[in-house]
């Protein structure tokens, strides 16, 4: 078979630096592989400082807006593309059909009328912004949560984490085109949710972990159910593991695409799996260990490649990873004990003055979250730092350079970005 | 907390260190250590800059969070607050500089060039505060808003609810309930006497 892909002929990471786009002193090289396959090609526009320099009306390139509704976008955002021929030579994230205000309308309500509208801010997972919320919170007011509360906690968020890998999963291959194992892991992501209805009464947001502690404890015969759960989830993911990674169209589109050079990785602010699959053993949960995190034993996973395929490879030890947490976390969690702490009156609770950062290491990176209170029964600023900021803007705007179009689904969702958190 | 954690854990003197450091080169103030992994200090706009590359190329706080604003519009100026993150020694040290809300002073220099990513954040403070950051990339691009033409909305003095009643009408017949004052009346009026 002749092979037709060029990508496969160049070497695997780290090309060679390209004279005279190195900007700033001391900045390492920006350029990213697919840049230095425009600057090869006579036909395409030049790079300069990681910005290609072309004239629009000259009739040679097309400008295309894939977005805000499209298969190939991750929830609401547009991306501007400039084209010449299939491949892209500028793009442009336009954000803001979601946004409605979030860090606005806390400033104007007291902390527990936040607390319902925390969640909204990253639909999949919304748990990791109930957590973070509560927990600065509790950091400012010197609340201490129960022991069980915490180890509650800790299981929500793991279980958040699977069920939102579970649909980043069937998004991937769906971006290549692969309808099937979509259907598959989007059916484990329902179980899941099964048990969070169990659990905390809702499917999608739960609004269960509230400042103090976690609002109910576990109904009867939850912990065999969800053992039940995550059996049925292990065997779907070694389908779709042999299915998806062992799949030829997927490892020749993904294998080399999307390539995030370890020297920009601190230049772009990238974390989690965009980070650790460049080879940067970076995890809050080790790093800085919260809940009970430090009581469980897991390896962070990295790779080298840093392609499409090794962040999808990465994910992937991440989703085995979290079901084997969430089995240690139900052998390991004490059986009894409060899982609250009564708070004073809510609707007259005025917080300590004073300001923290918080953070915890949801699926996609460092999600943060930053509170400032004066005193006074409403927060003075809340600030959610969330890792699609720079990866769906800065990064992806300088990855897409010299990338295919029909490449830009599968770039985006590798990249694994939930736009209401970039425009909160 | 582990064994292994607690060692490689930067200790408050390696944090007194570095901020001695800032002190007699910049005048870097007002060290507040909230955890064993989180401080923060104030400076000067005019050494901003300069403190944020210190601080990356000298004592590796490579990693920027995030670049946000918080309005203290009781004292008339922004708190610009920069979050760094030392990876090595897991530290994050959040760099405060305070610079008037009003007039020409509302600006900043830009830091895109020491991360590319800030220039996003940038984009979204001249947006949402209004602060300048003159030099900055596509700064005068819409972000989140499109085609807005009022007061930044993030600024204290944007009063949402005046907004939300000017720009929208409400649905013949409507009533409204005051939260607090109904919990009081009806749920449970014996705690109400306390308060």
């Amino acid at each position: 078979m002749v092979n037709t892909d060029t990508r496969s002929d160049r070497p695997a990471r780290r090309g060679t630096p390209i004279p005279g786009t190195s900007s700033a002193r001391g900045v390492p090289n920006l350029a990213t592989r697919s840049q230095e396959h425009i600057n090869d090609n006579p036909l395409m526009p030049p790079i300069v400082d990681g910005k290609a320099v072309f004239d629009l009306d000259s009739g040679k390139y097309l400008k295309l807006w894939q977005g805000p509704q499209h298969p190939g976008i991750t929830g609401n955002m547009s991306l501007e593309l400039v084209v010449c021929g299939d491949e892209i030579v500028e793009c442009k994230t336009h954000v803001g059909y979601l946004h409605r205000g979030f860090e606005k309308l806390m400033e104007r309500r007291s902390y527990i009328q936040c607390f319902p509208i925390v969640c909204r801010i990253a639909v999949p997972e919304p748990d990791f912004n109930e957590y973070l919320f509560a927990a600065t919170v509790e950091e400012i007011q010197g609340i201490e949560v129960p022991e069980r509360a915490q180890w509650i906690r800790t299981l929500n968020l793991e279980m958040a984490r699977l069920a939102s890998f579970f649909m980043w999963m069937g998004g991937m291959a769906g971006a290549f085109g692969l309808g099937t194992q979509g259907q598959w892991t989007v059916t484990m992501r329902d179980y899941i949710l099964d048990r969070f209805e169990e659990l905390t009464g809702g499917r999608i947001y739960h609004m269960y972990m509230i400042p103090g502690g976690v609002r109910g404890d576990f109904p009867e015969g939850f912990t065999d159910r969800l053992r039940e759960t995550i059996d049925t989830c292990e065997k779907t993911l070694q389908d779709v593991e042999r299915t998806l990674f062992n799949n030829a169209v997927f490892k020749k589109r993904a294998k080399g695409l999307g390539v995030i050079h370890p020297d920009i990785v601190d230049q772009f602010g990238i974390v989690g799996p965009n980070a650790r699959a460049a080879g940067f053993a970076r995890d809050v949960r080790k790093d800085h260990p919260y809940l009970v995190y430090d009581q469980l034993d897991f390896e962070v996973v990295t790779h080298t490649d840093s392609d499409a395929y090794a962040r999808a490879w990465v994910r992937l030890q991440e989703m085995y990873q979290s079901m084997d947490l969430i089995r240690q976390i139900l052998d390991r969690m004490p059986a009894e004990g409060p899982f609250f702490t009564k708070l004073p009156n809510v609707l007259h609770w005025n917080v300590k003055p004073g300001h923290i950062y918080k953070k915890a290491e949801c699926t996609r990176g460092e999600y943060g979250y930053y509170l400032n209170s004066d005193g006074s029964d409403k927060p003075r600023r809340i600030y959610v730092r969330g890792p699609s900021y720079t990866h769906a803007v800065s990064l992806m705007e300088h990855l897409s350079i010299g990338c295919n179009i029909a490449d830009t689904a599968g770039l985006m969702v590798s990249l694994h970005t939930y736009p209401p958190e970039v425009e909160r | 907390m582990s064994d292994q954690h607690t060692q490689t854990q930067i200790s408050s003197a390696e944090v007194h260190e570095v901020f001695a450091d800032l002190h007699t080169r910049y005048g870097v103030r007002g060290l507040e250590e909230k955890r064993a992994d989180q401080a923060f200090v104030r400076t000067d706009r005019d050494e901003a800059v300069a403190v944020l590359t210190h601080l990356r190329d000298r004592h590796g706080y490579t990693h920027l969070a995030f670049l946000t604003a918080v309005d203290q519009i009781e004292e008339g100026r922004f708190e610009l607050l920069y979050m760094l993150h030392n990876y090595e020694l897991r530290h994050d040290l959040g760099v405060i500089v305070e610079i008037p809300r009003e007039g020409d002073g509302c600006s900043m220099d830009t830091i895109h060039r020491m991360w590319p990513a800030a220039a996003t954040y940038q984009r979204e403070l001249r947006e949402m505060f209004g602060i300048d950051f003159p030099g900055s990339p596509r700064l005068h691009e819409d972000f989140a808003l499109e085609g807005w033409h009022d007061l930044p909305p993030m600024r204290k003095e944007f009063d949402t609810r005046e907004y939300s009643e000017r720009t929208y009408y409400a649905r013949p017949g409507r009533t409204k309930t005051d939260t607090r004052q109904h919990m009081k009346d009806t749920i449970y009026p014996s705690e109400a006497e306390t308060w």
